[in-house]
């Protein structure tokens, strides 16, 4: 993963609560096997209407989405992920996300910024009063600005550790290989396993 | 979780899986006791593995299914659509490759992800089970702790068999009662969604609680916790009982001898202590709901089907007013319209939220004897082939015919519309999956989310119905409802 530190792009103000992640991407897009090539299944429904947010000029190529509350609810779909970060985005602010979204975001270096909602309110209408305005994202004090706005925004401590050096879940979690192999031994012999043949 | 005092249930489950506690910075890493797989989610993670050069670590804790993109007719034909199709070879692929066991279509336990792992009894209590699907929080019902993950959780579970994790919140929510005839799980469920949010259960563990929750049988239990995701939650869980060591004995995989003995045991110290607190508590009155509508497009815009289409205008807060004209927008439908006049074209009844044995034996005796009306077309998609097959063995396939409806194979179909089974645009359902939002089941497509006997009512009438708007004689289904309170086996054998 790409370390984060900082990231300045145009804003895009989604004026929408509960984007759910089959808005996000729907489901027929999902039927790709590699982890990019999701930008067309963006907001697809959605971008079938011209007047929608990222088909206007100074949005089409943002890179920062302010969105309402309980952003990224529903499925558990990383292609969600993908596909916003496919197009071009690097960070989400909203004032709250879903849990698992939230998840998948970490894992894959899109900031998932949280704003009070009435920050995300006051950074829409300065896009929406001076369309192509640029949002500056700065992990590493966790503030937003926008021209003379700023706010501080919420990211989980050690999401935002992992993000700003780049670095690999999994090979963190098997530097504790040792304490997962102690802990499987002490597991009760009658847990269930898959591969046993039926006993019944 | 570790508190001074007594633990949740939650809690109880949480801490026999700590594999190492985290120091503040780092969080919790938790053991996983059983990873659920499907098409969709995977390959991306198998695709990890092989570029890191890592083995799955625990073949023996996996178990695959394929079900969201399967076809629910001409299974024995290759998949029509090729992109559907190389998903479906690429697990395929992939669990040979990494020897994970798989049920493919046309298999005798494929099905849905989340009927499979319970039928099979590799669904137990007091585990951690995990796939790359939010409906996870289904296997809550049997007191495990259960959730969705995305795909890079996938790669690092296959990788580990851990995940890092921060502890839940825990919430009580406590249905009193006595659920009155023919209201049913569904309804309890779609009322508490209605009650706190989508939002409202996140971050939290829900745990459901009190004697409506405790009369009911497993498959019920299993769709109120299906759908602890609509509400924002984690997890929902259940905690184990008499009712739920009946559904697990016997099963292909569950203990048996001196095994059984010792589960039971641990099993039934999963109990939320009398001295343990909640971070926050919801009261229920299961005696006073009615079965329950959506009307929106997301799972908290839901109603009593007595009741009429919101006025937004009605409305305080402007968020909800906003989210409330813009979902009867795309509802097309107007503010004061008596819920029961909404006409549907479509009937879905299936899914990991109603596509047990019990869901099709409450609408078959719905249906018994009537007919789906001139106006609809409604889909019986079984959840699992086991299903299917029991289904067989009962005649409910033939009660579904001969009603007018079609009786298909198992898979996801029509609830997220993967597959060819979907909504046209402007075709409006009443379905008995989880999720109504826009273009969830087709582009274009309008969802009303419904239990079972609404879905069946629903198809005779061509309206918004419950069973007792029928007023013609045969059964009102709530027989069905209230008999499902045993063990709830879905085995033919």
């Amino acid at each position: 993963m790409e370390p984060f530190t900082q990231h300045t792009g145009v804003g895009v103000p989604l004026r929408r609560s509960n984007v759910d992640t089959d808005q996000i991407i729907p489901a027929v897009y999902l039927k790709r096997v590699s982890r990019t090539g999701f930008e067309d299944g963006l907001f697809a429904a959605w971008r079938s209407d011209e007047q929608f947010v990222l088909n206007q000029e100074p949005f089409r190529n943002g890179s920062v989405l302010v969105a309402g509350q309980d952003f990224g609810t529903g499925s558990s779909r990383e292609h969600a992920v993908w596909a916003l970060m496919n197009y071009g985005f690097r960070v989400v602010i909203s004032s709250r996300f879903a849990d698992i979204f939230r998840g998948n975001a970490g894992k894959q270096g899109l900031v998932a910024a949280q704003c009070e909602h009435s920050d995300v309110e006051q950074l829409w209408k300065i896009l929406e009063n001076d369309p192509g305005t640029e949002v500056e994202v700065d992990l590493r004090d966790m503030t937003v600005r926008a021209k003379d706005f700023q706010a501080r925004f919420e990211i989980d401590e050690y999401t935002r550790w992992r993000l700003l050096e780049g670095l690999d879940d999994i090979a963190l979690t098997l530097r504790h290989a040792n304490d997962i192999d102690t802990f499987e031994v002490s597991r009760p012999a009658w847990k269930p396993v898959t591969t046993a043949q039926p006993s019944h | 979780m570790a508190t001074e005092h007594g633990r949740t249930l939650a809690e109880k489950v949480w801490d026999a899986h700590v594999v190492r506690q985290g120091d503040g910075a780092e969080p919790d890493l938790l053991y996983i006791d059983l990873h659920l797989v499907h098409e969709v989610t995977s390959p991306q993670a198998f695709d990890g593995l092989r570029l890191a050069n890592r083995p799955v670590r625990r073949p023996d804790l996996t178990i695959a299914t394929e079900d969201h993109n399967v076809p629910t007719t001409d299974i024995d034909l290759p998949i029509a659509d090729p992109v559907s199709r190389t998903q479906v070879d690429t697990l395929r692929r992939n669990c040979a490759e990494f020897g994970v066991r798989l049920h493919p279509m046309g298999d005798a336990e494929q099905g849905i992800v989340h009927v499979v792992g319970p039928q099979l009894g590799l669904t137990q209590p007091g585990m951690t089970v995990v796939c790359g699907d939010s409906h996870t929080s289904t296997h809550g019902a049997f007191g495990a702790l259960a959730f969705g993950i995305g795909t890079s959780e996938v790669e690092h579970v296959l990788a580990t068999q851990t995940l890092p994790l921060r502890p839940f919140k825990t919430m009580a929510i406590n249905v009193h009662g006595e659920l009155q005839p023919g209201v049913t799980a569904k309804d309890i469920i779609l009322a508490v969604i209605a009650k706190i949010g989508t939002g409202g259960g996140q971050g939290y563990v829900l745990e459901y609680r009190g004697e409506a929750i405790e009369a009911l049988s497993m498959e019920a239990r299993m769709t109120i916790c299906n759908m602890s995701i609509e509400a924002g939650a984690r997890a929902g869980m259940i905690a184990p009982d008499q009712v739920t060591f009946d559904y697990v004995a016997g099963r292909a995989h569950a203990p048996s001898g001196a095994d059984w003995d010792a589960a039971v045991a641990a099993w039934s110290a999963l109990r939320t202590d009398s001295d343990a607190t909640f971070d926050a508590e919801v009261d229920i009155d299961a005696s006073a709901l009615t079965p329950f509508v959506t009307w929106g497009t997301n799972p908290g815009q839901g109603l009593p089907l007595g009741e009429s289409v919101p006025d937004p205008e009605t409305i305080a807060d402007e968020g909800t007013r906003l989210a409330a004209e813009k979902a009867l927008s795309y509802m097309d439908l107007a503010p004061g319209t008596p819920l029961r006049e909404i006409a549907v074209d479509t009937v879905f009844l299936g899914s990991c939220t109603n596509g047990r044995i019990e869901d099709l034996r409450a609408a078959a005796e719905v249906l018994r004897g009537r007919k789906v009306a001139e106006s609809v077309r409604m889909l019986v998609v079984p959840g699992s082939m086991r299903v299917r097959v029991s289904a067989e063995a009962e005649g409910l396939d033939a009660v579904f015919t001969e009603a007018g409806a079609e009786w298909r194979q198992a898979g996801c179909s029509m609830c997220l519309g993967m597959n060819p089974d979907q909504l046209a645009p402007g075709e409006r359902s009443a379905s008995t999956s989880n999720r109504n939002f826009e273009g969830r089941q087709g582009k274009g497509g309008r969802t009303h989310l419904v239990s079972p006997l609404v879905a069946a009512a629903t198809a005779v009438r061509g309206t918004l119905s419950s069973p007792a708007d029928l007023s013609d004689t045969p059964g009102d289904g709530s027989e069905a409802v209230l008999a499902g309170t045993g063990s709830g086996a879905v085995d033919a054998d």
